[in-house]
C-alpha cells in the first residue's frame, strides 16, 4: 500500500508541457527504440492486413505436404515456414495467430484500464465505506496467482473468445485502480477540481473531462506495461489448451500443439515462440523508455 | 508495531474470507453445487446425500456459514475422477511440487540478487550490460518457451537431460533451471534499480565523504537499505513462482499440484480445482503476512516509530 500513499502525495502534471517534452526528446530516441516501433508497427500490420496477405486459409489442411520443413531449413518457397502435422501453412496460421493474439490483447487491455479506472474513480469520490470495498477487492486480486484464478473461472464456467478476452480484462485492473484513486484524490485537493465543482459540474463531467486527461499519461505508460503481460498470459492459458479453442488459433496455441512435434518439425513452435518473445519484449522496452520520459515516479 | 502487525493481520483474514467468500459465489452461480461437484452422471440418491450433508436445502447465508465451516474442517468434497477426498488427492501432491519451487527460489534468490547488487555497483559495464540483457529477455519469454527451448538443446539436440516424468533427479534439473532463471532475472532487475536509487542518496555520499572504505559504505549502509523494497518484490514473486509451477509442470509431465489443476480444469473435476485454488491462495496471504512481518522488522523508520510509542 505504500504505493498508494507515495501517489497521492504527488502533485498534479500538466499534459501539455509533456507533450511538448516528448516532442523535443523525439529527436534522440535509441536505435533499440526505433527497432522495437518498427516490429510493433509491422505486428500491427499483419493483424490488420492478415486475410490479405495470408498465402493460404489458416485451416487448409493438405495432407500430401506434411511436416514439410521451412526455407532457412532447405524448404522450398512454397511453404515459407514450413507445414504442420496436418500439412497446413505455418506462416498463414502464424499471421492468423498474431491477429488473434493481438486482437485478445487489445481487447483485455481497454477493458482492464475502464474498469480499473471507473472503480478508482469511485473510491476517489465516494471515500468511507465504499472505498474500503474497492481496497478490499485490489487486496483480493493481489491474493491469488491471476494464472490460478483465470483457469478456476475456465473450469466453471467453459469457455468461450468473449469470456475468454473479458477474463483477461480482469487482469491489472487493481492497478489502474490503484492509479487512478490516488491520482484523483490528489486531484481532488486541487484548485482546479474545486472550481469546476463550484461550477456546477456534475461529478462524470469533473472525472470524465477534466480529472482524466491529468492522469492519462500515467494510465497510458500502465497500459503499455500490461499489455505484453497480458500477451504471455493468453499464450500460456493457450499454451495449456485452456484459452483459445481450435478452429481459432493464437500463438499460445501453436506453441502448445508444436510441442507434440518437438523433435521432428522443431519450426512449427519456433516461428511462434520467437513473436511471442520479440512482440512482448518491444512493448515492455517501449513501455520502459516512456514511463522515464512521461512518469520517471511510476514503478 | 503491534498496531502494524495487527492490522496486516486483519488484512490476511480479510483477503481468505474474500477468497472463500468468491469460490462460494462462483460456484452458487455455476449451477446446482450438488451436480456441479458430484457430475452429472452422479447417482440421485448419493446427490440427495450430498445435498443434506452440505445443507443445499437451507436458506442462502446458512449454506455460506456451512461452506465455511466445511473448509475449515477440510471438507471440500470429492474427486469426481476416482471418488477420493480431495484435500488428501491435493495434498499427496505438494511434495512434489515443492521439489520443483523450493530450489527454483533458491536459485532465485542466490542468483537474482548478487548478479542484481553486482550489476548496480559496476553500473554500464560489460557485466551490467549483460545482466540487464538476460533480465529483458527473462521478462520477455514465456516459461513455457524457455522450456521448451531448454529441452530442444538439452533433450533433443544433445540428449544430456530426460524431457518428461519424474523418475530421477537428472528429470528435475530442466524445470528447476526453467523457473529458477524467470524468478532471478526478474529479481536481478528489480535489485539493480532499488540498489542504484540507494547508492544515488545522501547518506551514502555522506558515508564515503567521512571516510569509510567502500565496502563498509556498500555492506553497512547501501545493502540493508537496498534489502527493505527486495523483501516486498520478493512476496509478489511467490504469486510467480505457484504460476510458473502450473506451466512448468505441465510442460515436462511432472506430477504436482499445477499439473494436477491443469488436468483437472480439462476435466472440470470443480473439486479438485476448488481446494487447490483455496490451498494457493491461503498460501500467498500467509507468505505476503510473513513478507509484511518482515519489512516491518526490516525497516528502521517502524522500530523508529515503537520506540518513539514507548518513550
Amino acid at each position: 500500500m505504500a504505493d498508494i500513499q507515495s501517489t497521492e502525495a504527488r502533485p498534479g502534471r500538466s499534459g501539455l508541457a509533456q507533450g511538448q517534452n516528448l516532442l523535443a526528446q523525439l529527436g534522440q530516441v535509441p536505435v533499440l527504440m526505433v527497432i522495437a516501433v518498427i516490429w510493433l508497427g509491422f505486428m500491427l500490420a499483419v493483424a490488420l492486413l492478415a486475410d490479405v496477405i495470408t498465402p493460404y486459409p489458416y485451416t487448409q489442411i493438405y495432407l500430401h505436404n506434411r511436416l514439410s520443413t521451412p526455407v532457412f531449413m532447405g524448404g522450398d518457397w512454397a511453404h515459407l515456414l514450413g507445414t504442420d502435422e496436418l500439412g497446413r501453412d505455418v506462416l498463414s496460421r502464424l499471421i492468423a495467430s498474431i491477429r488473434m493474439s493481438l486482437l485478445i490483447a487489445f481487447g483485455a487491455t481497454i477493458i482492464g484500464a475502464v474498469l480499473g479506472v471507473t472503480l478508482g474513480f469511485v473510491a476517489a469520490h465516494f471515500r468511507g465505506f465504499i472505498e474500503q470495498i474497492v481496497l478490499a477487492l485490489v487486496d483480493f486480486s493481489a491474493a491469488i496467482p491471476f494464472l490460478v484464478l483465470a483457469l478456476a473461472v475456465l473450469a466453471f464456467f467453459g469457455n468461450s473468445i468473449t469470456l475468454f478476452i473479458c477474463l483477461l480484462g480482469l487482469h491489472a485492473w487493481e492497478r489502474y485502480a490503484r492509479i487512478a484513486r490516488g491520482l484523483a484524490i490528489s486531484g481532488n485537493a486541487q484548485g482546479y477540481a474545486a472550481a469546476v465543482h463550484q461550477l456546477g459540474a456534475s461529478p462524470l463531467r469533473l472525472y470524465g473531462r477534466h480529472i482524466l486527461p491529468n492522469i492519462a499519461s500515467t494510465l497510458i505508460v500502465s497500459m503499455t506495461l500490461a499489455f505484453p503481460e497480458i500477451i504471455l498470459l493468453e499464450s500460456g492459458l493457450s499454451f495449456l489448451g485452456l484459452g483459445v479453442q481450435p478452429p481459432n488459433t493464437s500463438l499460445g496455441n501453436m506453441v502448445g500443439f508444436g510441442r507434440e512435434y518437438l523433435t521432428g518439425a522443431p519450426w512449427i513452435m519456433l516461428a511462434p515462440a520467437f513473436v511471442i518473445t520479440v512482440t512482448a519484449l518491444s512493448i515492455s522496452l517501449l513501455g520502459d523508455w516512456l514511463r522515464d520520459k512521461l512518469d520517471p515516479t511510476l514503478t | 508495531m503491534l498496531h502494524y502487525f495487527g492490522s496486516r493481520l486483519l488484512r490476511a483474514i480479510v483477503s481468505v474470507v474474500m477468497v472463500v467468500t468468491f469460490v462460494f459465489i462462483v460456484l452458487r452461480l455455476s449451477g446446482d453445487p450438488a451436480i456441479v461437484i458430484m457430475g452429472a452422471d452422479a447417482p440421485p440418491e448419493a446427490v440427495d446425500a450430498f445435498r443434506t450433508s452440505w445443507g443445499l436445502d437451507q436458506p442462502i447465508w446458512v449454506q455460506y456459514l456451512t461452506f465455511f465451516k466445511a473448509i475449515f474442517s477440510g471438507d471440500l468434497g470429492q474427486s469426481m475422477r476416482d471418488g477420493r477426498d480431495v484435500v488428501s488427492v491435493v495434498l499427496e501432491r505438494v511434495p512434489s511440487t515443492l521439489a520443483l519451487t523450493v530450489p527454483a527460489f533458491l536459485l532465485n534468490v542466490g542468483i537474482g540478487i548478487p548478479a542484481g547488487v553486482y550489476a548496480a555497483l559496476h553500473r554500464n559495464s560489460a557485466i551490467d550490460r549483460f545482466v540487464m540483457v538476460m533480465a529483458v529477455t527473462g521478462f520477455a519469454m514465456p516459461s513455457f518457451i524457455l522450456a521448451m527451448l531448454l529441452v530442444l538443446v538439452f533433450s533433443v539436440s544433445l540428449g544430456w537431460l530426460p524431457s518428461a516424468g519424474q523418475d530421477s533427479w537428472r528429470h528435475a534439473i530442466l524445470p528447476i533451471a526453467t523457473m529458477g532463471f524467470g524468478g532471478a532475472a526478474l529479481l536481478a532487475r528489480f535489485t539493480r534499480s532499488a540498489m542504484l536509487e540507494v547508492l544515488g542518496q545522501s547518506y551514502i555520499r555522506t558515508a564515503s565523504a567521512k571516510g569509510l572504505s567502500w565496502s563498509a559504505v556498500v555492506w553497512r549502509h547501501a545493502l540493508q537499505n537496498a534489502a527493505i523494497p527486495t523483501v516486498t518484490i520478493i512476496g509478489f514473486m511467490l504469486g510467480g513462482l505457484v504460476a510458473g509451477a502450473v506451466v512448468v509442470e505441465s510442460v515436462f509431465s511432472w506430477p504436482g499440484v499445477g499439473r494436477l489443476l491443469v488436468v483437472s480444469v480439462a476435466n472440470r473435476d470443480l473439486a479438485v480445482v476448488q481446494a487447490i485454488v483455496l490451498m494457493i491462495a491461503i498460501t500467498m496471504v500467509a507468505a505476503n503476512l510473513v513478507v509484511d512481518v518482515l519489512y516491518g522488522l526490516l525497516d528502521p523508520k517502524m522500530q523508529l516509530q515503537t520506540r518513539q510509542a514507548r518513550g
